[in-house]
């Protein structure tokens, strides 16, 4: 049986990355997945924002970060319009298939191993590690690890195999689909557009992330309890832009986002869970490709020191919890509180609030800054049932 | 999160509208459902019938069984 310190389930941003440092720290690591190709099918909407590059230290690389983006833009259900320019909306629409392989490349060529169309079926405590079952084109074969990364995405497996519940509920988690178009006509490509309306997008928005002057990422995300599905609302928003529906659809992708109800702990005996499998994602704009980077890189040091140790238990491996809640994860938690408050609004409430809200009010909002969400609130005070609704959030 | 009580148990998977996101998978309380890479395997033993693959699949793939 091959043995290795650290098995890692699933080669996304989160998992490649925790290849790539813990091989770097010289750590034996084997990292699987199910799938055939590592960066597809895309389950995003691609964008990264230029502070992660410094955060993570890897220098944007032009084969990846194909289309620089430079601001944002939000729409209100009338369509009254907020711009925002700032350091936070600077950023890549990235091609991700590309920038995975680009991910897996650095972890291989670090020393990491990979393996994809590798299923693994089992994980089994043993001698103070795990042993695996991994369906390797066919063939049933085991190995064994110290520790186990559970990497494997919002449909999480492993890590519930494992004795956490990482299991979201409908509550916080968004049903999302998109369709990378060509041939459509748009303004601005030189930031992404976001649509707000409880008519087009219940507890959620439509957005264009573009990917060239002419193409982009055409998307929505709405709440989880909603019975229409993501498509058909997506597909009625895209019907009502006429620069839109002219185009053609060059990709359909759809996934869930684990946007709120985040994990405590994240480790267990021979366990650590990141990314999109902890949850570890903007409960308001729903982007977890940084976060899951981030965390891996986190994750990385501690079971490196774990591993120096030869201790594999939840003891030596908690310390991720605190620094990731240190680095990140105490402030999506606000966030969190953020984006509650804003579930209370309903379309008239947006309108009125538009017309108040400065550019730089969203970016406080988008960063957490409660002290702001008291204030937007505080503008709302001709619907005093709405403001006390929305303040109990905030506490 | 709904539950009904009726005499269906399970769920089914129309891979024709399916896009193997594993959505279903992640909010499935029984763990009942993987995303295997083309397919969604379902074991309906474990289901419960509470309907949260079916509301959170964004493409509507995922249907009760009558």
């Amino acid at each position: 049986m091959q043995k290795y310190d650290v098995a890692i389930v699933g080669a996304g941003p989160g998992g490649l990355m925790a290849a790539w440092k813990l091989a770097e720290k010289g750590v034996s690591v084997i990292c699987f997945d199910k799938k055939q190709e590592i960066g597809v099918p895309v389950r995003c909407a691609e964008g990264l924002g230029g502070a992660a590059f410094e955060r993570l230290g890897i220098e944007p690389d032009p084969a990846w970060a194909t289309w620089e983006i430079k601001g944002a833009a939000l729409y209100s259900p009338s369509g009254k319009k907020i711009e925002v320019t700032s350091e936070e909306t600077m950023g890549v629409v990235l091609e991700r298939r590309i920038f995975e392989k680009w991910l897996a490349r650095k972890a291989a060529n670090a020393g990491a191993k990979i393996f994809v169309k590798n299923h693994v079926r089992g994980v089994e405590r043993k001698d103070k590690g795990v042993e695996l079952t991994v369906s390797q084109h066919g063939t049933e074969n085991k190995f064994f690890a110290n520790i186990v990364i559970a990497a494997d995405g919002v449909d999480s497996i492993i890590a519930r195999k494992m004795g956490i519940n990482t299991t979201g509920k409908l509550i916080d988690v968004d049903s999302g689909f998109q369709y990378e178009m060509a041939g459509i006509d748009f303004e601005g490509s030189d930031r992404i557009h976001l649509y707000f309306g409880n008519k087009i997008a219940p507890r959620g928005y439509c957005w264009i992330f573009p990917k060239g002057e002419h193409e982009a990422n055409v998307g929505i995300g709405i709440g989880g309890t909603i019975q229409e599905t993501a498509r058909e609302y997506l597909d009625k928003w895209i019907a009502s832009k006429e620069g839109l529906k002219k185009g053609s659809i060059i990709h359909v992708n759809s996934g869930a986002i684990p946007v709120g109800g985040f994990l405590e702990d994240m480790t267990a005996d021979n366990l650590v869970v990141v990314g999109d499998a902890a949850h570890q994602v903007n409960p308001v704009h729903g982007g977890g490709i940084a976060l899951a980077m981030q965390a891996a890189q986190i994750a990385a040091g501690v079971i490196a020191e774990a591993v120096e140790k030869k201790e594999y238990s939840h003891d030596a491996l908690k310390g991720y919890n605190k620094l990731w809640y240190d680095a990140k994860g105490n402030s999506l938690k606000k966030i969190l509180k953020i984006r509650h408050m804003l579930e209370e609004m309903d379309d008239k409430d947006f309108e009125s609030l538009v017309d108040k809200i400065t550019s730089e009010d969203v970016m406080k909002l988008a960063r957490g800054e409660l002290a702001t969400g008291v204030k937007v609130t505080a503008k709302l005070v001709t619907a005093p049932g709405l403001v006390k609704k929305m303040l109990k959030h905030l506490k | 999160m709904v539950l009904f009580v009726s005499d269906f148990m399970g769920v089914k998977c129309d891979t024709e509208l399916c896009c193997y996101c594993g959505g279903c998978v992640g909010v499935c309380p029984k763990l009942a459902l993987e995303l295997e890479e083309t397919k969604i395997a379902i074991d309906n033993e474990k289901c419960i019938n509470c309907r949260a693959c079916v509301l959170i699949c964004p493409v509507g793939a995922m249907e009760m069984l009558e």
